[in-house]
């Protein structure tokens, strides 16, 4: 009896063990998983694929074709059309194709109509779309020019985001206050829900409203020191630090160690390099909500806000779609250079590399290279000139690099770039004891030609 | 005789039920008649019962059951009072403890007053059930090794929940009663203490804590594996060798060149189980008071290996570029 009793039992504990099984995996991804190593080995820095997750995302991240190119000479837009304030220096035939193009990237369904009104004139304004779309223009061209330390020369069109839909899929709103807050009990402190705003962990589900937004809170929670000094940063802090983490892995498909190290998440030696990439990501982010689509609130109708009346901004996954690179790196500006750079009156929005009163002159430099070049020279000979003129005068040179390459040697680059101006003045009659050598307080600056120089001004 | 070769247990001996040792005078009586269930005598005891329930026994349950309704109806009040949403969202769910704004003073209910009652009702309970045990094991006339293992356990949570928060100065830094939410809280107090995994008390814990499931599956494999020789008499044979005692430390002298006896084997898997909170408990009350970064505290100390340079080398940009953090 025990004999058939003990079958029966085997039988039954087998069933529940993989019944059990089965609950505790059914939370999991299933298999295959690949991991590739991209660290120094032994040190868990790796990244985490599941091919079966990846290959349909990589249908979804083909660029479409490009329009065939058209002739940039001709008239020009503003001289054809009215009421063009931001192409308007543009050729005809360009601003044409940028038009269709942005309707197949926007509103392949309505095209035109979805921001010109039907039986109006193009150069009407009635529509709110049309007006967030010009802004949206000018934003594009910003992205581009001015936030090259993390787009760099890939840059982002419409359809970095748009991807045919006219809302962006991916956009985040400000949560309500939760409906229990107020009451008696059930506060649920603006966390523990399965919220994809924090890859449905049970973080606090707001967190965006405070990084990526204007009046951004600090990030860092780490203390600078082995023993406390000072650093007040709550666990609480750090529960919110990591909900805008877990956003970033989620939007870019990758997990922590594509940008940090993993012996201390707040250390950058030993870091990738993606990691300072994602740090301007983060302040271009915060900079486009807060320049850019928070200031557009009002034209939109309230239909289109979110719940507790703002707009839809931005996040890492706008553009990003759960690729670690938008587009897997495909750059679509190379076919639309004219949103590549700043045009129109009102686009123009401050140089970061802004000249400064009492400037005798800018010498710029190759990428990497310290050599003076005939431009250079005649610069060099101009400031020369004008510092000759008044005797009280001192020159302060200041050497910068941009943001590529070792950091280490590009503050040698920058100095490097000062002593051959120096050496060149010196050459030109100017006496040593005019030439003040000022190392700047922020050494590296974006990636525009304009960070690759040496500043002379004036000094007494 | 392979009756001991099988994941459960073959033998269940079955006679009239026991209520146990008479009790002395200001015990209450033991609740229940007792029964037999089969099932349950394949993986222990046959016999149910009878309970001894008592005045600590009581009041603990009670202050038990009252934690357990704050935090319960707490949660399903997040959920709006939906069932169906509060056993879906049930591992999401958590009470939480005060926004660290209010420091030590008293929160308003709802913002971690809640949080607060039902703390103070499960530590009570705790440590009534602490009481209970002790009192148990001495009205057997046993040994109290069973409610001082207890305490070690006591301690961790009463430094996670209560000691470590009061010298921090903030309910804040506590733990949320949640099943996610208390993981989420543990990810976070290490990234915010620079990677516990450099805090050597954490490290003792965790070799404490593997080191009980090891000593744990060597010692019910050894015996196991000896009962055919009356292996299973084990407390017998620590004064009274057999040949199943001697074969075991043999077969440990074998394969690893030493042995526990019967007796000390008991000594290290206790000590394993108690130290594994005991200096858990130590490491987290270190952590914030005393220790601010564990990481930089581990280079300070040549604890942290440096790797070589694979990657391009990075600095902050915070500290290169002027106006943005």
């Amino acid at each position: 009896m025990m004999k058939a009793s003990s079958g029966f039992f085997r039988s039954i504990s087998i069933a529940m063990a993989a019944l059990a099984a089965s609950t505790l995996l059914t939370g999991c991804e299933r298999p295959p998983i690949d991991t590739v190593q991209h660290g120094f080995r032994g040190t868990g820095m790796v990244q985490v694929y599941n091919p079966r997750i990846l290959v349909p995302e990589t249908y979804k991240n083909v660029v479409p074709d490009a329009l065939p190119a058209v002739p940039s000479d001709g008239p020009r837009a503003k001289d054809v059309y009215k009421n063009v304030q931001v192409l308007g220096d543009v050729s005809t035939a360009e601003f044409t194709r940028l038009m269709v193009a942005i309707s197949q990237w926007v509103a392949p369904k309505e095209q035109c109509a979805y921001c010109h009104a039907p039986g109006e004139d193009f150069s009407s304004d009635s529509m709110y779309t049309k007006v967030v779309a010009r802004r949206m223009i000018q934003m594009t061209q910003a992205i581009n020019s001015r936030w090259t330390a993390h787009v760099s020369q890939t840059g982002v069109t419409c359809y970095t985001c748009h991807r045919g839909n006219a809302n962006p899929e991916e956009v985040w709103f400000r949560s309500p206050q939760h409906p229990q807050a107020t009451r008696a009990l059930g506060n649920d402190a603006g966390q523990n829900k399965a919220s994809p705003n924090v890859g449905l962990s049970s973080l606090p589900y707001d967190a965006l409203r405070d990084y990526l937004s204007s009046n951004p809170k600090e990030i860092r929670a780490n203390g600078a020191t082995a023993l406390p000094t000072g650093n007040r940063a709550s666990i609480k802090q750090a529960e919110f630090t990591y909900s805008l983490m877990m956003h970033m892995s989620d939007g870019l498909g990758v997990n922590c160690t594509y940008c940090h190290n993993t012996q201390n998440f707040a250390k950058w030696e030993g870091a990738p390099p993606q990691r300072v990439t994602a740090w301007h990501g983060i302040r271009m982010a915060r900079d486009i909500n807060a320049t850019y689509i928070e200031p557009l609130t009002s034209a939109f109708p309230t239909a289109r806000l979110g719940p507790v009346g703002d707009v839809a901004k931005v996040n890492c996954a706008t553009c990003h779609q759960g690729a670690y690179k938008p587009l897997y790196g495909v750059s679509m500006l190379r076919d639309y250079p004219q949103l590549g750079r700043v045009t129109g009156a009102t686009g123009a929005t401050g140089q970061a590399a802004a000249a400064k009163p009492g400037m005798l002159g800018r010498v710029l430099f190759d990428t990497g290279r310290s050599d003076l070049s005939a431009a250079a020279k005649a610069e060099i000979d101009k400031a020369v000139k004008a510092a000759m003129a008044d005797a009280s005068v001192k020159i302060a040179l200041s050497g910068f690099t941009d943001r590529t390459g070792n950091p280490q040697a590009n503050l040698d680059l920058a100095r490097n770039r000062a002593v051959a101006v120096r050496d060149a003045l010196t050459a030109a009659g100017v006496p040593a004891a005019r030439i003040d050598m000022r190392k700047p307080e922020f050494v590296v600056g974006g990636a525009d030609a304009n960070s690759r120089r040496v500043d002379l001004v004036a000094a007494r | 005789m392979s009756y001991y070769q099988n994941i459960f247990t073959q033998i269940q001996p079955t006679g009239p039920v026991s209520h146990g040792v008479p009790l002395g005078k200001g015990n209450s009586p033991r609740t229940g008649e007792p029964l037999v269930v089969h099932l349950l005598g394949r993986i222990g005891n046959a016999q149910i019962g009878p309970i001894y329930l008592g005045g600590l026994g009581l009041a603990s349950l009670m202050c038990g059951l009252l934690a357990f309704w704050i935090i319960g109806f707490n949660m399903l009040a997040s959920v709006g009072w939906d069932p169906i949403q509060f056993v879906r969202q049930l591992f999401w769910l958590a009470l939480e403890p005060p926004p660290p704004s209010y420091g030590l003073s008293l929160p308003p209910l709802n913002d971690g007053g809640w949080w607060m009652m039902a703390g103070f009702f499960l530590t009570v309970s705790l440590l009534l059930w602490w009481a209970r045990m002790y009192t148990r094991a001495r009205a057997l006339g046993m040994g109290t090794h069973v409610a001082w293992a207890f305490a070690a356990a006591i301690w961790l949570y009463l430094v996670l929940g209560f000691i470590r928060p009061l010298l921090m100065g903030s309910w804040g830094e506590a733990v949320p009663f949640g099943i996610f939410p208390h993981l989420d809280w543990t990810a976070a107090f290490s990234l915010r203490y620079g990677n516990l995994f450099y805090n050597p008390f954490h490290a003792l814990s965790i070799a404490f804590l593997y080191g009980s499931a090891l000593l744990f599956a060597m010692h019910g494999a050894t015996i196991l594996a000896v009962t055919r020789f009356g292996g299973e008499r084990e407390i017998e044979q620590i004064v009274d060798r057999g040949t199943a005692s001697e074969r075991a430390a043999l077969f440990w002298r074998w394969t690893m060149g030493f042995n526990a006896t019967m007796e000390s084997i008991h000594r290290w898997a206790w000590w394993f189980a108690v130290l594994c909170p005991l200096t858990g408990g130590i490491g987290i009350l270190l952590t914030g008071t005393v220790v601010d970064n564990w990481y930089l505290w581990a280079v300070k100390h040549g604890v942290a290996p440096m790797y070589p340079a694979v990657f391009p080398a990075v600095v902050d940009p915070a500290t290169l570029i002027q106006g943005v953090k």
